[in-house]
């Protein structure tokens, strides 16, 4: 592991002398340590892993033993639970950004081109829905009562583009209706011109429905997703960033997932300057289960992204979160962090999470972060998994002599790693075009 | 019948301290049908020439020439060498991130032939070649050497070599860290694929124990960067009696 630093801790709000934490990962993380963070200078060969698997079984009292610590002089405020993180719809409620906060400590501020400051007036990109024709697209006003119903800010960007949209658009897939294709909305960017939007994905009881949200083109944009799972309702949500090369994009995409209810939500990070998504998953009722899958791929100089939340807060609900990213070029960057938050009541929970990443070249950086919050011990199984990987001269040197030529052995490499996560779409002409796009990045990166 | 030809090579490499020569003028001349054993001390550069004849970026060569039936192939890239026909099994396989055996081992074959194997009988000569070496069927679905114990690194080198099916082999002390068995196991296959008669190996090895299930027809004693004394399999056995010393004092090692 190029960062072994561990950081164990006590935690100092715990309730009641309980800890509420397993592992140290999520400490780490959480007091700015430099846990996970791997460039290419210090990476090792092939995988590096850290992680480890929880059950009921050993949430026992030597997982709880609290260990004395030390840890790094980190500037980031730290923050007691994820769980207590704010959430306001008033902007005001969120204080100036800096830079310090744990959760923008690795976002360039500068390069927000104004999201964080600015009054995000201008147009926002087109949106456009096509395909199904058994789902109910409308645009609304502000006042609309269902607008942020289901979801509320938990950053300044997203209180500041609740603020500031204008129409909505609201996609409804009425109760026991099969959607009878995808739901494709095409969101297209025209200026750099700091704007906000807010997307309703309202997916009734027992329907069933995938919602592929395809933005490309330039923008600076802050935008709010709303998404509501219903009761045994099962819903796809994939959004595909193709942006032009000068984009500035921070998403909040928030689901709340009802009883029985399946959730699969797919990131496809590609193009863009900097793109920020920060999906979560909040389990409202017993029985429902997650699945986030996260594909980037990110070239010279871009800064790609993800910062997850899966909200355990009812029984016996399950998750599973599966990221996968390639880096290439000077100054690649890519930031993934995964809070999953088990609360007291959600007994029987059963989550897991990975993070991979490959460094493809010299002179890139991946940041990796898993976060496992665990406040009840009754659980089913409780486990993540981070690893970063480089990609090196003598893997190369493996493959060609192997007969297997530079830019064949390159692709076989990176396909191999993130066919997986395309896969998980299941829209085969999305899946087509994604693979394609793959291959152009690697192509782009000469490699 | 192919010939491996090796003229007078002499390979350095770039460190911090600047440029050091390691191999010194190897000669040396290899057929279809024929296994010789390269055996040296630690440090003698037996695997320097290993990679040099793969054409791994780490080794310049200086002087001298490589030839496969008279085509140059120092001027040839790494895939082209092994397309030419030459495969290294190597003293420290690495682990390759992201890319599973099956994948590989398909991909490097239809690389090797210039097109794609049929599907049926690829599948079963691979099922059967995992099952010869004892290696476990869930290999396949893991990635390249991750995760590998060194004994299984090695095995899946010779999977490698009983599915490519090179003109040459160079083997770099495939048989360290192997236990007996494994050895074995491990011979048989090269064995397997030296008794078709299309296949010379070259054995690199620091201790004769693998001579014994391994026969070669010619041993060279490396010592210093240079063949320090060759002869037939007898040598081989002079060596497991009175080590190296006598070879080691006679070259002294230059840094
Ligand atoms: N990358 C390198 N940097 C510095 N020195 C090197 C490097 N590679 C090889 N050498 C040196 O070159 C010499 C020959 O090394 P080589 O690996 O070819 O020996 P070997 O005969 O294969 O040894 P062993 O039996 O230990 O495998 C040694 O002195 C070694 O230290
Ligand atoms: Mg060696």
């Amino acid at each position: 592991m190029a960062e072994t630093t561990h950081t164990e801790f006590t935690p100092d709000t715990a309730p009641d002398g309980e800890v509420t934490d397993l592992g140290d990962l999520d400490e780490k993380a959480r007091l700015g340590a430099p846990a996970g963070a791997v460039d290419s200078s210090s990476a090792i060969d092939g995988f590096t892993e850290e992680g480890e698997s929880l059950s009921s079984g050993d949430t026992g009292s030597e997982q709880l033993g609290l260990k004395k610590h030390s840890h790094g002089n980190a500037p980031v405020i730290p923050e007691a639970s994820r769980g207590e993180r704010r959430r306001s719809f008033d902007i005001a409620d969120f204080p100036t950004l800096t830079g310090l906060e744990e959760d923008w400590r690795f976002t360039p501020l500068k390069r927000l081109r104004g999201l964080h400051t600015e009054a995000l007036s201008a147009s926002a990109p087109a949106v456009e829905v096509t395909g199904a024709g058994n789902v109910t697209v409308e645009t609304v006003g502000r006042d609309d009562v269902r607008l942020g119903a289901s979801a509320t800010p938990e950053d300044r960007v997203s209180a500041a583009a609740w603020n500031a949209f204008g129409d909505a658009t609201v996609i409804t897939v009425p109760q026991e209706t099969v959607a009878d294709g995808e739901v494709m909305v095409s969101v297209r960017g025209t200026h750099a011109e700091a704007s906000a939007q807010h997307i309703l994905i309202d997916a009734k009881a027992f329907s069933k429905a995938v919602v592929v949200l395809d933005h490309q083109g330039s923008a600076t944009l802050a935008q709010n997703v709303e998404i509501v799972v219903g009761d045994g309702a099962e819903l796809t949500v994939v959004s595909v960033q193709e942006w032009d090369d000068d984009a500035v994009h921070v998403s909040s995409q928030q689901a709340k997932v009802g009883r029985d209810a399946r959730y699969k939500h797919v990131v496809v990070s590609l193009g863009g300057d900097l793109v920020r998504l920060t999906p979560s998953s909040i389990l409202t009722a017993p029985g429902a289960e997650v699945e986030m899958y996260g594909l980037y791929f990110a070239d010279a100089g871009q800064h790609l992204e993800q910062r997850l939340l899966v909200d355990h807060a009812v029984p016996n609900c399950k998750s599973r979160v599966t990221y996968k990213g390639a880096l290439q070029g000077a100054d690649a960057h890519t930031v993934w962090v995964g809070d999953v938050l088990i609360r007291k009541a959600a007994e029987g929970t059963d989550t897991y999470e990975t993070n991979r990443n490959l460094i493809l070249t010299d002179g890139a950086r991946s940041d990796s972060v898993p976060n496992l919050e665990i406040e009840t011990g009754l659980i089913e199984g409780a486990g993540h998994a981070s690893a970063t990987g480089r990609f090196d001269d003598e893997h190369l040197f493996y493959l060609m002599a192997r007969g297997i030529p530079e830019k064949a052995a390159r692709r076989l490499v990176v396909r191999g790693f993130l066919t997986e996560v395309i896969q998980q779409i299941k829209v085969p002409a999305l899946e087509e075009r994604l693979s394609e796009s793959v291959e152009r990045e690697l192509a782009a990166g000469n490699l | 019948m192919s010939t491996l030809e090796i003229k007078d090579l002499h390979v350095s490499i770039d460190t911090e301290q600047g440029n050091v020569p390691i191999l010194k003028g190897v000669t040396l001349t290899i057929n279809t049908g024929e296994t010789h054993a390269i055996m040296g001390p630690n440090g003698s550069g037996k695997s320097t020439l290993a990679s040099t004849i793969a054409g791994h970026p780490r080794y310049t060569v200086d002087s001298g020439s490589i030839t496969l039936d008279g085509e140059d192939v120092l001027s040839m890239s790494v895939d082209e060498r092994a397309r030419a026909g030459l495969f290294l099994a190597m003293q420290y396989p690495v682990e390759v991130p992201g890319v599973t055996m099956t994948n590989f081992l398909r991909t490097a074959k239809t690389a090797l032939d210039g097109e794609a194997p049929s599907l049926r009988h690829w599948t079963k000569d691979v099922k059967t070649a995992m099952a010869q070496l004892r290696i476990d069927a869930d290999f396949a679905q893991r990635n390249v050497n991750e995760g590998f114990s060194g004994g299984e690194k090695k095995r899946v080198e010779i999977l490698q070599l009983e599915l490519f099916r090179p003109k040459f082999a160079i083997l770099d002390e495939t048989d360290s860290g192997l236990d007996v068995d494994a050895l074995k196991v491990v011979s048989e296959g090269v064995n397997r694929e030296h008794s078709k008669g299309e296949m010379g190996t070259l054995l690199i090895t620091h201790y004769t124990r693998i001579l014994r299930y391994i026969k070669p027809d010619f041993v060279h004693v490396f010592v210093a960067g240079r063949i320090a004394e060759q002869g037939g399999p007898e040598l081989a056995d002079q060596l497991e009696a009175e080590g190296y010393d006598r070879f080691t004092a006679q070259t002294p090692v230059e840094a």
